[in-house]
């Protein structure tokens, strides 16, 4: 027995509540106020939904995402083409974004490398930043990952597979730890992330040698 | 530091419970199985954020509830500290200082150091050597943040380079040059942690010795031997020497995470060749020794938690325990015992105050001060 009457409210309340840090009492919230509210808002919100799955796309150079084959920022003419920033996933380029301070472009990974969670260097897209750095001739590559161990394991992996991929020199940095070790990227604030990008330091890979030369 | 009010909220056998301790001696007295011991565990909660007996911190959860609290209140001179930790059916626990939650469960560590000296003590000599090594880990935790942080690194990559070996030889799937990135990682880890686990044992063992042959009364040169692999500049071909077989294995064989503890009598195993009476004073002298070596480093006297050892310890055991007491080496100090006329009638000998809290009916309520005790005729032959 359903203790709805109606099966389209449960449905909703029940699709709401799969949602991430959505419970069963927050989805019938949420529905309710939609229930309540002007029928223009709840069919805008269907039809955005729908718009979401089919026509947003990702970026095939860079994996952000677009409407386009290609992202705003990729074919953007005021951006500065030889400086590539490498970030986890999306959120991350909003956050560097909104803080104004970097006018390079991006690679997003799509997630960092963990064993645990059975992602491997294979569910990232890293092949296609090997190739896009053979191609495009980057005189810097900032490494802009989690302070977390997984953090640093993807950045030690990407180290070596970037100095084996390309015989032009160019430098590797890491943004500035201004963010406390342990902290996640997307809860930095503005301001920290903003000047942490511009103080970035060369990257100290332990034991990883290359033959790029030292930053200026 | 110390403990001047005690909130309890569905832990363990307590609906609800509130006390108010003396700064220096308490003592909980009450049936077996009343929950004596759980009170002293809700104080440890607050300096460790998690249990001393219990692996779960769901376990801990009162039967039937939802959720647990424990709150204390400590003075330090002229300030408050307030902390509370909390946990939810499966939600994350939740540790706050002053009404503002903690990020990290591990940052608070150390700033309420606790010495707890229990039965279950002898895991340490019986149990493996994981239990020595938690010991260890405990204790230097309190005073180096960095240790800490670095431990849970360590694991944390540990874990990963598990995995990483498990998933390779179940699908042949992965990219072998992994393995030498996990190294490079764990490397600087566990050589700051080798050293300064090397460091602590070798201040430990004189203020240990030292102890044990108070404890004891005899001299007897008890020791402990740090075991370790790991040797500076040397982990990484350690690594290497042993990956072959952690491929066939499965999980990283090599490292910190196998430092061993050995405690020695006469130059001889603890475990095979000490009487029982030998290890006991061992336990003691091993917790005196923490304490001792807390108060010093973090120039605080740790709260001292112990839990039934008149029942546990001889007369002649108990009374050196008691003349540290009365020599005033200890701060706060929470006693539990299963007869109240005992430990009452230990303190008065000693002509220092106890303040007494009855336990029975999962209830917590501090005795009128001369219910205990005085009214009761104590004997000596009571106590054999
Ligand atoms: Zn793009």
């Amino acid at each position: 027995m359903s203790t709805f009457s109606s099966r389209i409210l449960e449905e909703t309340v029940n699709a709401f509540s799969r949602l991430p840090g959505i419970g069963k009492r927050s989805a019938l919230r949420l529905v309710l106020h939609l229930l309540k509210s002007n029928p223009e808002e709840a069919g805008r919100l269907g039809s955005l939904l729908a718009r979401l799955r089919s026509e947003i796309r990702y970026c095939k150079v860079c994996n952000n995402i677009c409407e386009a084959e290609v992202c705003q920022i990729c074919s953007g003419t005021g951006r500065d083409h030889s400086v590539l920033c490498i970030v986890e996933d999306i959120r991350d380029v909003i956050a560097i974004e909104n803080t104004e301070q970097y006018k390079g472009l991006y690679h997003v990974l799509g997630g960092l490398i963990s064993p645990m969670d059975g992602i491997g260097p294979e569910e990232l897209n890293i092949s296609g930043l090997i190739e896009r750095v053979r191609a495009s001739s980057f005189t810097e590559i900032i490494l802009a990952l989690s302070t977390t161990m997984e953090g640093d394991t993807t950045s030690f992996y990407l180290v070596k597979k970037l100095k084996l991929a390309s015989d032009t020199e160019f430098n590797i940095s890491t943004i500035a730890r201004g963010i406390s070790v342990g902290d996640e990227l997307e809860y930095a604030d503005e301001v920290t992330l903003g000047r942490s990008i511009l103080h970035r330091v060369p990257y100290e890979g332990s034991s990883v040698q290359g033959k790029n030369k030292p930053m200026p | 530091m110390f403990l001047k009010k005690l909130n309890l909220l569905n832990f363990k056998n307590y609906q609800e419970a509130e006390i108010c301790p003396d700064l220096g001696a308490n003592a909980f007295v009450g049936g077996n199985g009343a929950g004596k011991t759980n009170v002293l565990d809700a104080i440890h909660y607050l300096s460790m954020s998690k249990s001393y007996f219990n692996a779960m911190d769901s376990q801990v959860i009162r039967n039937g509830e939802e959720y647990f609290i424990v709150q204390g209140v400590f003075e330090d001179g002229e300030s408050e500290e307030n902390i509370s930790c909390s946990l939810k059916k499966n939600q994350r626990k939740v540790l706050r200082r002053n009404q503002e939650d903690y990020e990290k469960l591990a940052d608070h560590i150390g700033l309420i150091p606790v010495v707890m000296i229990s039965p279950t003590d002898t895991v340490l000599i019986t149990g493996g050597s994981e239990e020595r090594r938690k010991f260890m880990d405990s204790i230097i935790s309190q005073y180096n943040k960095k240790y800490l942080t670095d431990l849970i690194s360590y694991n944390r990559v540990l874990s990963q380079r598990n995995a990483f070996l498990k998933q390779l030889s179940k699908s042949g799937r992965g990219d072998i040059s992994m393995l030498e990135i996990f190294n490079e990682q764990l490397i600087p880890l566990a050589e700051y942690i080798h050293e300064t686990r090397l460091g602590f044992i070798e201040e430990l063992v004189p203020v240990f010795r030292h102890y044990y042959d108070f404890i004891s009364g005899k001299s007897e040169t008890p020791g402990i031997h740090y075991d370790s692999k790991v040797m500076h500049g040397q982990f990484h071909d350690l690594l290497e020497k042993h990956a072959e077989r952690d491929l066939i294995m499965q999980h990283t064989t090599a490292g910190i995470h196998k430092d061993e503890l050995q405690f020695i009598m006469n130059d001889m195993p603890v475990r095979k060749f000490a009487s029982q009476g030998q290890q006991k004073s061992l336990l003691i002298a091993l917790k005196l020794a923490q304490f001792d070596f807390i108060s010093k480093v973090k120039n605080v006297k740790p709260v001292l938690l112990l839990d039934d050892i008149f029942e546990k310890l001889d007369n002649m055991r108990i009374d050196r325990l008691m003349k540290l007491v009365r020599e005033d080496n200890f701060g706060q100090i929470f006693i539990t015992d299963a007869h109240p006329e005992r430990v009452s009638h230990i303190f008065r000998e000693l002509d220092l105050p106890l303040r007494t809290f009855v336990v029975e009916n999962n209830e917590i309520r501090q005795s009128a001060d001369k219910e205990i005790g005085q009214e009761i005729q104590w004997n000596d032959e009571k106590i054999q």
